[in-house]
């Protein structure tokens, strides 16, 4: 192990959950140099109804743009983000995504608080440590941190989080916040 | 003034689809590569027969680079991506390093150093 990590460049994922529109790639940005990443990648039964493939029968992939970004903690410790396609007939994505990622951050926007149960509920099936950060936007009610564990029926070691995705201090803290709950979850676990 | 030919600019998408430079294929020989997997450049310079993109990897490979880089870097869909260096690696011009499943996640010391690193940030 330590002969590896002394040669390769250790890279670590993590990866941007909830809804559209919910601020996933504001996040990405606000920590790191984003990039735009192309995948195409083979629809699934899920897109009928709603790709139109009339004419194009033959047809079955599509592109997918994820947002990508990338922060180097030094010389060879990478940290990469991942920003999940939002729909859910993208969901077959995610489990090359998660497998091996170091956690996951799920935002929340009160709102329209469903759109991020089934990230909560991939994570917590998955066994992938997460957070839920709820992202303050301008006008939205204000709930308390408790209303939404219980609304989105989090254990009681998920760390709830108030942000602003648009200042990379908040955005930051999110990220810390995933970090160290992976650390404890690890901590436990041994 | 119709008979004039037609440019095209990159708005158009490519003049060559990406998955007409690996023939159709959509799966990479050997095993899939992670989108995190270490890529390198090795062997000797290559003699002739690789198209444009396969330098292009070798030459963007020279150090250590992801998988995931090296998409954003050739501008192509991963898939493509991986066909290509599967053909690379076949000709052992690369070396793919995937990231353990659970190893640097299980580390703790650089789990710590990540905390301090975003901190910093």
């Amino acid at each position: 192990m330590d002969s590896v990590l002394s040669e390769d460049p250790v890279a670590l994922k993590i990866l941007i959950a909830g809804g559209f529109g919910v601020g996933k790639t504001t996040l990405v940005g606000a920590v790191s140099e984003i990039k735009p990443l192309r995948t195409e990648e083979v629809l699934s039964d899920r897109g009928i109804g709603i790709d139109d493939l009339d004419g194009v029968e033959g047809k079955n992939t599509t592109t997918v743009a994820m947002d990508f970004g990338r922060i180097t903690i030094r010389e060879g410790l990478v940290v990469y983000l991942f920003g999940t396609p939002g729909q859910e007939r993208f969901w077959f994505m995610w489990d090359e995504l998660s497998y091996g990622a170091l956690g996951a951050v799920v935002i929340a926007d009160t709102r329209r608080l469903t759109d991020c149960f089934p990230s909560v509920d991939y994570f917590e099936q998955r066994g992938t440590p997460f957070v839920v950060a709820v992202n303050c936007f301008d006008g939205a009610a204000r709930h308390s941190i408790d209303d939404v564990r219980i609304a989105l029926d989090l254990d009681d070691d998920v760390p709830v989080l108030l942000c602003d995705v648009r200042r990379r201090a908040s955005a930051k803290e999110v990220m810390i916040a995933l970090v160290e709950h992976s650390l404890r979850t690890l901590a436990s676990a041994n | 003034m119709s008979d004039s030919p037609q440019w095209l600019d990159e708005e158009a998408g490519p003049v060559v689809r990406p998955y007409a430079l690996i023939r159709g294929r959509t799966h990479p020989s050997g095993d899939a590569f992670d989108l995190v997997a270490t890529v390198r450049a090795i062997g000797d310079p290559p003699s002739g027969e690789l198209g444009p993109e396969e330098r292009h990897i070798l030459r963007a490979a020279r150090g250590p680079i992801s998988v995931a880089d090296l998409a954003v870097e050739l501008d192509l869909p991963v898939g493509v991506v991986r066909v290509l260096l599967g053909d690379l690696r076949d000709q052992a011009l690369i070396s793919v390093t995937s990231p353990p499943a659970v190893g640097a996640r299980s580390n703790e010391r650089i789990l710590k150093e990540v905390i301090n690193g975003l901190r910093a940030l």
